[in-house]
């Protein structure tokens, strides 16, 4: 193995890994844009390799209430990909989606909880279709799942997936802005190392 | 004035009376609380998964059941406690996303509950009081004075045992 976790990437591979990521979030917006009906644009996404604390504290502390949606990746590439959101972002989306006004996302009905599935389903696709597209890979999607919680509790999830694999993770934010309305989102991604040397190689990047 | 000790992921600490043993938003980790109720010191251990011996990524003991829990014991018999008095308050071991079937995290919460009961009983630790599995995140404060331990949730408020 050419190496043993994200901690080992160079420079030049986490450029390439920053630009997989603006490209997917340029995807993202795009998606966002059609599925509300109205423009969504980007500020130039982030891309940084954190560890799990780090993350934590990006997305406001162990104890910030936010939503969680995962799916996971099969095909040629496996790992996982997850969508964190601020309450913000996700009452952005809920008012642009079904028109109503959330008060309180702990409390989501079914119809609240769906939308939310099916804009994961889209943002995923969009960042998995990019990489997929410069990489010749063949990349499924699984369906998503959602949990409403503390951000540490719902961070034990990719913490627990990836003590395996790495110490750090690709961490991705966005800003989304819509009507003068703007909130943020952030994307873990977590390709097995298997992958991420299959990603790289493809990309014609030395290992 | 007791003060506060937080404890991260993968981490552990011992406090002496009067302070606060604090670690936050367990998901599908598990956090266990020892006590030594005649010398007053307490222990929390904050850990990731079931076994070192299963991981390849196995450096550190603190984030393993197996090899977490005699560490701490370890560090309170250093502090004053005496292991045959121990007792064991657990929580956590959550299923935060039940759709998802991926093979290292499916029933990983589950997991760390009951590797942590097995350290536990080879240790001949008893658990005198639990909150585990479900689905949703708890914050865990134990307090050195008396051995409590106060959950804190984000939608379901608090409860002491």
């Amino acid at each position: 193995m050419a190496f043993k976790g994200y901690d080992q990437l160079n420079d030049m591979q986490l450029d390439v890994l920053r630009e997989l990521g603006n490209i997917g979030a340029g995807n993202a917006a795009t998606s966002l844009s059609s599925m509300l009906n109205r423009p969504v644009s980007i500020t130039v996404p982030t891309v940084r390799i954190l560890n799990i604390k780090g993350v934590t504290t990006e997305l406001g502390g162990p104890e910030n209430l936010i939503i969680g949606l995962l799916l996971t990746l099969e095909g040629d590439v496996t790992g996982m990909i997850m969508f964190l959101m601020q309450q913000d972002f996700a009452k952005m989306i809920l008012q642009g989606l079904l028109g109503t006004d959330i008060e309180d996302v702990t409390n989501l009905d079914a119809m609240g909880h769906s939308a939310l599935l099916e804009i994961s389903n889209i943002m995923a696709a969009s960042y998995v279709n990019a990489i997929s597209q410069m990489t010749n890979l063949r990349i499924n999607v699984s369906v998503p799942d959602i949990s409403v919680d503390m951000a540490g509790a719902i961070l034990s999830v990719p913490a627990i997936y990836f003590a395996n694999i790495s110490d750090e993770i690709i961490f991705i934010e966005d800003r989304f802005e819509s009507n003068n309305e703007s909130g943020i989102s952030h994307v873990l991604l977590i390709p097995e190392v298997e992958s991420l040397e299959k990603i790289l190689s493809n990309l014609g990047i030395d290992l | 004035m007791s003060k506060n000790i937080v404890v991260g992921i993968s981490e552990l600490a011992v406090a002496q009376v009067p302070d606060i043993l604090v670690t936050y938003a367990l998901g599908s980790c598990v956090g266990i609380c020892l006590y030594d109720r005649v010398a007053r010191v307490g222990g929390l251990s904050h850990i990731l998964l079931p076994s070192s011996k299963a991981s390849v990524r196995n450096m550190d003991k603190l984030k393993f059941a197996d090899t977490a829990i005699p560490e701490l014991v370890r560090q309170m018999e250093m502090s004053g406690a005496d292991r045959n008095r121990l007792v064991a308050k657990i929580a956590g071991g959550a299923k935060m996303f039940a759709a998802i079937s991926t093979s290292s995290i499916v029933n990983i919460g589950q997991r760390n509950v009951a590797a942590t009961r097995e350290v536990l009983e080879e240790l001949r630790i008893p658990i005198v009081g639990e909150d585990v599995g479900a689905d949703y995140g708890r914050t865990m404060y134990f307090y050195t004075e008396d051995g409590r331990v106060r959950i804190h949730s984000a939608s379901r408020g608090e409860w002491i045992w």
